[in-house]
């Protein structure tokens, strides 16, 4: 399972970096959310992968009985998540509330405050 | 506006459905699948449904008050929720559990978690009906 | 349990709800602005007497015990940055009083400060790389925000650049807090030292590094990854702008020093040799940059960068000196930048523009002005006995000590560059006379400025000018906590010791 995961992985930095390269905001804000799923998947690949094995420990005992998947990088990816949700809402405002302002959807044009 | 006479009638029936069902994700969030962040956008998903179907202006009214004051008192009532255990001496944020017996009901458990669901319960709402709100509103003018 | 160490982000946060509860009313959200950083000033000292005087001082949040839960600790290094962002957010409070527009505060400007602050000494105070990430998160969205409010094109094209830049370095440190737990399976910093040491391929830890380097990298501003900073930090109102130049990049730089002393020390010949490298083009092209320039507020966020690299310059020759004279530098360089945008500000209030060649005249008209700007421009410069004069001096000695002369050289240029352009600030804005064609426009904006609001400005910009002539002239007890900081870093032992307790 893991070279799959690996080559998804792979193939979502690819696109979110070929997308966020594009003159386009909206395109840009595209790529922004493709980049945050591809790091989630990233952790869940690495975090180890297993079937059937929930975590959990049965009554009466201290530590889970035979082998279990690691909680945690799913606890990881679900704070990423809520937290690029958060950052991908604002990011959607800002290119709105940007187009309206410039009247322009091209980076390019946008360049007045550079040096 | 875009709403349909079915979009509407549905949104009306929904809305409290969805409201309901929210408040039973809240609850029921401590030991089981649930809490404060997934009900609030399920609150915040009965609003948007309202806000699609009608407008803005009538969503606000729907609402009642303004989602500032939502996510103020949300983020105030997370905070709070990590003062009590300070008071009693212990580690930031450790849960104290104040159980009541409510007669012809059972045990209620009342606690310092349940304090900082509610408190991200309003927050998630008053932060998406602020974005929700501003950007429908910015699309009308 | 210490209390002591939560309460500098336990106010922020309460402060932030209360002035959103309050959003109808801008006189108390005023009052809350002054109330919540004030008392978040006090409480960070405090909380650094408690550290300087009992030793690292740990709190397992909810009682699950370090490294299984989230730690916050409070070494002296994450102490002494506490203090230092809550002097800034105490003076930017103030200041914003005077400056900040009716609009702007009703749209959220002191709950976004107050948020803003939370986040930053979140990130200085926690003892767990993801936190970390998440407290940068959180500061990172007020900052958004605060870049924004008030909507004018300038500000939406800085946001895009700086929004992207800064989303993809939070997420590189995403992904490599994700590999360091795949490789360790430990997120607690006092876990990991030795947890990375015991990793069988010290080269993936090296890979690793590298990935932290990269992201803080984006975060500090340093070179090559610098650019978003020039761009966007000119274009807010100069409250914001203040409270970004001082604390903002030095979040990335204080995560620098943390990794690279306490985690990742394991290959220095590689690691520090590539911030050495780093430390040398940041002051340069900083300096250079800003001497192109003839804006106030873009001068002062080229000569961010530069001052970036002294800093990194400290890190990166890690002998013992090197490290204090860096601590030395961030509490100095807070100050002073800060400060220097203030002054900025009311440049602007009282002649209605940033740019040089349409204001002069001010030391005529205002000559206690033009003494408030030069003890931050000399200081930053490094002009004796002001307390730039010694951060530069620690650092340099460190350089030649090290027998690194390339860097020492490149210190000592950059140094009388930012003379330069301190000069160049002072000659035009201050010096010349005013010119005749925006001579209307800046007598209007002299006239429209109220008593009260000057004078509410020049207290922060007095108050922080003060605190340089300390740190320059009381040398000597500032360089005492800053190598009580050092060597804190330089023994990482402490650290795991204070955090793990009894059970390493």
């Amino acid at each position: 399972m893991e070279p799959v995961m690996a080559i998804v992985v792979g193939a979502l930095f690819a696109t979110s970096i070929y997308m966020m390269l594009r003159r386009s905001i909206v395109k840009l804000v595209i790529g922004l959310i493709l980049l945050s799923n591809a790091a989630n998947l990233l952790i869940f690949t690495v975090g180890g992968m297993k079937r059937g094995l929930p975590p959990l420990i049965d009554e009466g005992m201290k530590m889970p009985t035979g082998g279990w998947a690691d909680p945690l990088p799913q606890a990881l990816i679900l704070t990423a998540i809520v937290i690029s949700f958060g950052v991908l809402a604002f990011a959607v405002v800002l290119i709105h509330r940007a187009y309206e302002v410039v009247q322009e959807d091209d980076l390019d044009k946008m360049r007045s405050t550079d040096t | 506006m875009m709403g349909s006479l079915i979009l509407r009638t549905a949104a009306r029936f929904l809305l409290p459905l969805l409201l309901l069902f929210s408040l039973f994700m809240l609850l029921r969030g401590h030991d089981e699948p649930g809490g404060g962040f997934i009900a609030g956008l399920i609150a915040a998903v009965a609003f948007a449904l309202y806000l699609f179907a009608f407008d803005a202006a009538r969503t606000r009214q729907l609402l009642g008050v303004d989602p500032r004051l939502l996510l103020g008192l949300g983020l105030l009532a997370a905070t709070v929720s990590g003062l009590p255990s300070i008071l009693l001496g212990e580690a930031f944020f450790t849960a104290i559990w104040w159980p009541i017996d409510v007669p012809g009901f059972g045990e209620v458990k009342l606690s310092t978690p349940l304090l900082f669901d509610i408190g991200v319960y309003l927050l998630v709402l008053g932060a998406i009906m602020t974005i929700v709100l501003a950007l429908d509103e910015a699309e009308e003018e | 349990m210490n209390p002591d160490v939560a309460l500098p982000v336990l106010i922020p946060f309460i402060a932030g709800a209360l002035s959103l509860v309050f959003y109808r009313s801008l006189s108390v959200q005023r009052w809350i602005g002054i109330l919540g950083t004030g008392a978040l000033l006090v409480a960070s000292i405090y909380l650094l007497y408690m550290t300087y005087t009992q030793g690292i001082r740990v709190m397992a949040m909810g009682e699950w015990a370090a490294p299984f839960g989230i730690v916050l600790v409070a070494d002296l290094l994450g102490a002494i940055m506490t203090v230092l962002a809550a002097i800034l957010g105490f003076a930017v409070a103030v200041y914003s009083l005077a400056t900040i527009s009716r609009d702007n505060i009703a749209y959220g400007h002191f709950p976004l400060i107050h948020l803003l602050l939370a986040g930053v000494c979140g990130a200085f105070l926690t003892g767990d790389i993801f936190n970390l990430y998440v407290w940068v998160e959180v500061l990172l969205v007020s900052s958004f925000a605060l870049l924004i409010l008030g909507g004018e094109r300038a500000q939406m094209e800085g946001a895009i650049k700086y929004v992207t830049l800064n989303l993809l370095s939070s997420i590189l440190l995403l992904v490599a807090v994700g590999l360091t737990y795949g490789m360790t399976g430990t997120l607690n910093m006092a876990d990991l030292v030795g947890k990375l040491a015991a990793v069988e391929n010290q080269g993936l830890v090296t890979v690793i590094a590298m990935l932290f380097l990269v992201s803080f990298g984006i975060k500090s501003a340093a070179f090559p990854l610098f650019f978003w900073l020039p761009a966007s930090y000119h274009t807010p109102p100069v409250a914001v702008s203040a409270l970004f130049a001082g604390l903002l990049t030095k979040v990335g730089v204080y995560a620098l020093f943390r990794f690279f002393t306490l985690l990742f020390d394991h290959d220095v010949g590689y690691t520090h040799e590539i911030l050495l490298w780093m430390a040398g083009f940041t002051m340069i092209t900083g300096v250079l940059g800003a001497a192109a320039q003839y804006e106030i507020r873009r001068i002062l966020s080229f000569h961010i960068v530069s001052q970036i690299g002294y800093m990194i310059m400290g890190l990166a020759l890690f002998t013992p000196l090197a490290l204090i004279g860096g601590v030395f530098y961030i509490m100095h360089h807070i100050i002073v930048k800060a400060n220097l945008f203030l002054v900025g500000g009311v440049v602007y209030f009282l002649r209605g523009s940033y740019d040089l060649k349409q204001i002069g005249g001010l030391w005529r008209e205002k000559p206690w002005l033009g003494l408030l700007f030069l003890v931050p421009a000399l200081s930053l410069a490094g002009v004796p006995p002001l307390s730039g004069f010694f951060g530069k001096f620690i650092i340099i000695r460190a350089g030649i000590e090290q027998q690194s002369w390339g860097i020492v050289a490149v210190a000592l240029v950059v140094g009388l560059l930012t003379l330069y352009s301190m000069i160049k600030i002072w000659a035009e804005a201050f010096w010349k006379a005013q010119p005749e064609a925006h001579a209307e426009r800046a007598a209007q904006f002299t006239a429209a400025l109220p008593t009260r609001s000057l004078v509410l400005m020049l207290m922060p910009i007095s108050a922080l000018a003060l605190l340089t002539l300390f740190i320059g002239i009381g040398a000597q007890p500032v360089y005492e906590l800053a190598s009580a900081a050092a060597e804190q870093m330089q023994n990482p032992q402490i650290y795991v010791q204070a955090v793990l307790g009894d059970s390493q």
